[in-house]
C-alpha cells in the first residue's frame, strides 16, 4: 500500500540494543513539501529513526514507507529517492568541492558530462562556485555543511533526510544553512530534520514531532505546541522587591492560572488568555498604585519549555536563547 | 531549476555487474585522486623502508652477516619490499577508519550505488598505490646496487607474491578498520604492525634468532613472501631448516589465501553489522 500524500510513513517502528530501547512505537507521517522537525535530547531515537527511514539500520518491528517504497523491501528504490546528511559532513577533506560532487554525482550513476554539469548546477545552488577548486579542508564549517547538503541534493531527492545539520557550526555557518535548506523546500523537497537546538525547529519546520525515550509524544506546529503548554505568558519585573504582594495582585485578576514569583529577579509570571487586555489591565493598575516597573511584557513559551511541560524532564543540551516576543505596552 | 535526472529505476540484473565494477572504479579513483592532490603522502608512506634501507643496509649492514654467505644489501631489499607490503594493511585500516567515523561510509550506504563498491574501490585503490611503492622501492634498491638475477618472469613472478601478500592484507585492514573505533586508535596499530611485519625473515635469517622466536618468524607469512621473492630475484635466501622454510613458495602463495579466505567473511560480516 501506498499512501501517496504522505513522504514518510512510519507505523510502530521498534528498534532495541541490547537492553534498551531506541525505539518504542515510533510513528510518524510527514506530508510532501513540508519541512518536519524531529526535536528530542540526546539518546530520544531521533537519529536511529533516521538512520532507519534513510536504510541504514534494519528495524526490528513496524513498518515504514519512505516516497512511496518499503524501507526494507524496496531500499534501491527508496535510495534512488532520498537524500541524506548525516551527522558529521561526509565529504573527501581532500579531494576539492568539484571533484567531490562529480564522483557523488558518478555514484548516483550520471554519466561524466552529466555529472560533471550536475555539479557545476549545485556549487552555483549553494554558492560554492568560488571555493569550488579549493580542497574542502580549506572550506569553513557552513562551506563544507553546504557542500554535504549539495551532494545529497545530487539526484533533486524526493525526501531528504537530515541528522542534525548544524551542530558545532558558528552561528554565522547555522544561518548559511539554514538558507540553503530553505531553498531547498521552496524546490519541492520534503525534508525530515532532527536537532537538538529548539530554534532550529522553530525557525525551519513547519511541523514538529517531539520524541522521547523512542516515541512521538507530540506532534503539532511550532505555534500550537507553544500554545499547548499555556499559551502566552504575562511576565512584570519590578523596580522593588516591596511592591511584590500588590503586582502578584494584579497579574492574578487577569491571569488563567496561579502566578509565579520570582523573588530574586522581582518577577511576576503568568499564563494569559486575552493577551493585550491582560497586559494594558495589569499596565493600568499598577500604573494607578504608583508602582515602579522595570519590565514589563508577553512572551511565548520557547520551544524548551514546551519539551519540559511535554516530558517533565529537560532537554540536555539547552539553547541559550531565550525568545521574546515584545509587546509594546 | 528543471532537472531531469535519469536512471531513476533500479537497474536490470545483468547491468549490476557493470555498476559494481563502475562503483568500485569510481570509488578507487577518489583515492588515487588523493595521490595526485598530494604526493606528499608518498614520500612519507615511503619514508620509513627508504630510511629503513640506509640504516640497516649502510649503518648495521656492515656488522650483518647472511648465513651461507651472500651480500647483505642483496639480502635486505626483497625484506625491504616485503616489509612495506606488510605495514600497507594499516593504510587500509586507516582509510576505513576515516571514512566509518567521517560518515563517509553512511554516505555511501544511502546511496544507490553498488553496495560493494566501497569496499571493492579501497581494494582496488590500495593495489594500485601498492604498486607504486614498489616502484619507487625498487628505483631505491637499483640505485643502491641491487639487482634481480632471475630473469624478466621470475622478478615479475616475485613482485606478484609481494602484491598478493599485499591483498590478502586489504582484508585484515578493511575488517580492522571497522572495528576500530576512531583516529587516535587507529594510530596504535603500528605497535601491531611493527612486530608483524619485523619478527620474520625481512632483516635477518630465523635461524640466527633464539629457537622460539625463529620458529615465530619463520612462520611468519611475511617471511614466506620475502623468502620466495628472494629465491625468484636470485637474491640471498639464507634457508633454514624448518619445513617452512623450505617451502617457501608454497608458503607465499597458501598464507595469503588463508588469509583472504578467513578475512573476506568476517570483513562483510562487521560490513553488515553497520545497520545493527
Amino acid at each position: 500500500m501506498s499512501t501517496s500524500s504522505h513522504a514518510i510513513h512510519a507505523v510502530g517502528l521498534q528498534k532495541r540494543y541490547g537492553e534498551k530501547r531506541a525505539l518504542d512505537g515510533f510513528d510518524l507521517a510527514v506530508p510532501q513539501g513540508t519541512v518536519y522537525g524531529l526535536l528530542g535530547p540526546n539518546g530520544a531515537g531521533k537519529t536511529t529513526a533516521v538512520r532507519i527511514l534513510a536504510t541504514l539500520v534494519r528495524l526490528d518491528g513496524g513498518r515504514a514507507e519512505v516516497a512511496g517504497f518499503d524501507v526494507v523491501r524496496d531500499a534501491r528504490r527508496v535510495r534512488r529517492r532520498i537524500g541524506f546528511t548525516g551527522q558529521f559532513t561526509a565529504v573527501d577533506e581532500i579531494l576539492t568541492g568539484r571533484q567531490n560532487l562529480r564522483m557523488f554525482g558518478r555514484l548516483f550513476h550520471l554519466g561524466p558530462a552529466r555529472a560533471a554539469a550536475r555539479a557545476d548546477e549545485l556549487l552555483e545552488q549553494f554558492d560554492l562556485t568560488e571555493a569550488a577548486d579549493k580542497g574542502t579542508k580549506e572550506y569553513s564549517g557552513g562551506m563544507r555543511r553546504r557542500l554535504d547538503l549539495a551532494a545529497s541534493m545530487i539526484l533533486v531527492p524526493k525526501v531528504l533526510f537530515l541528522d542534525e545539520p548544524t551542530t558545532g557550526l558558528d552561528p554565522r555557518g547555522r544561518n548559511e544553512v539554514w538558507t540553503a535548506v530553505r531553498s531547498l523546500v521552496s524546490g519541492g523537497t520534503t525534508v525530515l530534520l532532527t536537532t537538538q537546538y529548539l530554534d532550529e525547529a522553530d525557525q525551519l519546520a513547519g511541523r514538529v514531532a517531539v520524541i522521547d525515550h523512542g516515541k512521538v509524544i507530540a506532534d503539532d506546529t511550532p505555534a500550537a505546541l507553544k500554545r499547548r503548554v499555556g499559551g502566552d505568558q504575562l511576565e512584570v519585573v519590578l523596580e522593588e522587591s516591596v511592591d511584590l504582594p500588590v503586582a502578584l495582585q494584579a497579574v492574578a485578576r487577569v491571569a488563567a492560572g496561579e502566578p509565579e514569583i520570582d523573588e530574586e529577579h522581582r518577577r511576576v509570571t503568568a499564563a494569559v488568555e486575552q493577551r493585550v487586555a491582560a497586559l494594558t489591565e495589569v499596565a493600568r493598575r499598577l500604573q494607578d498604585e504608583g508602582i515602579g516597573v522595570e519590565d514589563i511584557g508577553l512572551r511565548r513559551p520557547t520551544l524548551d519549555e514546551v519539551f519540559l511541560r511535554l516530558t517533565g524532564h529537560k532537554p540536555e543540551e539547552t539553547t541559550d536563547t531565550t525568545e521574546r516576543t515584545e509587546v509594546p505596552a | 531549476m528543471s532537472t531531469t535526472i535519469l536512471g531513476h529505476e533500479p537497474e536490470a540484473p545483468e547491468r549490476r555487474m557493470y555498476w559494481a565494477l563502475a562503483d568500485g572504479w569510481t570509488v578507487a579513483g577518489r583515492t588515487l585522486t588523493h595521490l595526485i592532490r598530494q604526493p606528499a603522502n608518498i614520500a612519507w608512506q615511503l619514508g620509513f623502508p627508504i630510511v629503513s634501507v640506509l640504516l640497516f643496509g649502510y649503518v648495521f649492514g656492515s656488522a650483518m652477516s647472511v648465513p651461507g654467505g651472500g651480500d647483505y644489501r642483496e639480502y635486505l631489499m626483497p625484506g625491504m619490499f616485503g616489509m612495506t607490503m606488510a605495514m600497507g594493511f594499516m593504510n587500509t585500516a586507516y582509510a576505513v577508519v576515516l571514512d566509518t567515523t567521517k560518515g563517509v561510509t553512511d554516505r555511501f550506504r544511502s546511496m544507490p550505488m553498488a553496495p560493494s563498491a566501497p569496499v571493492t574501490g579501497r581494494g582496488l585503490a590500495d593495489i594500485v598505490s601498492a604498486m607504486l611503492d614498489l616502484l619507487v622501492l625498487a628505483a631505491t634498491a637499483l640505485v643502491i646496487g641491487w639487482r634481480s638475477d632471475g630473469g624478466f618472469w621470475a622478478t615479475l613472478a616475485a613482485f606478484g607474491l609481494l602484491l598478493w601478500l599485499r591483498f590478502a592484507l586489504i582484508w585484515i585492514g578493511i575488517w580492522i578498520g571497522l572495528v576500530t573505533p576512531n583516529e587516535e586508535a587507529a594510530g596504535n596499530l603500528f605497535a601491531v604492525a611493527f612486530p608483524f611485519a619485523m619478527i620474520s625473515s625481512v632483516f635477518v635469517a630465523p635461524s640466527q634468532m633464539p629457537d622460539w622466536l625463529g620458529a615465530v618468524a619463520a612462520w611468519n607469512p611475511v617471511s614466506s613472501t620475502v623468502t620466495a621473492a628472494r629465491e625468484l630475484f636470485g637474491n640471498p635466501v639464507a634457508l633454514g631448516d624448518s619445513w617452512i622454510e623450505q617451502h617457501a613458495m608454497l608458503g607465499a602463495i597458501v598464507w595469503p589465501l588463508v588469509i583472504t579466505l578467513v578475512f573476506v567473511p568476517m570483513a562483510v560480516r562487521r560490513f553488515q553489522r553497520l545497520s545493527r
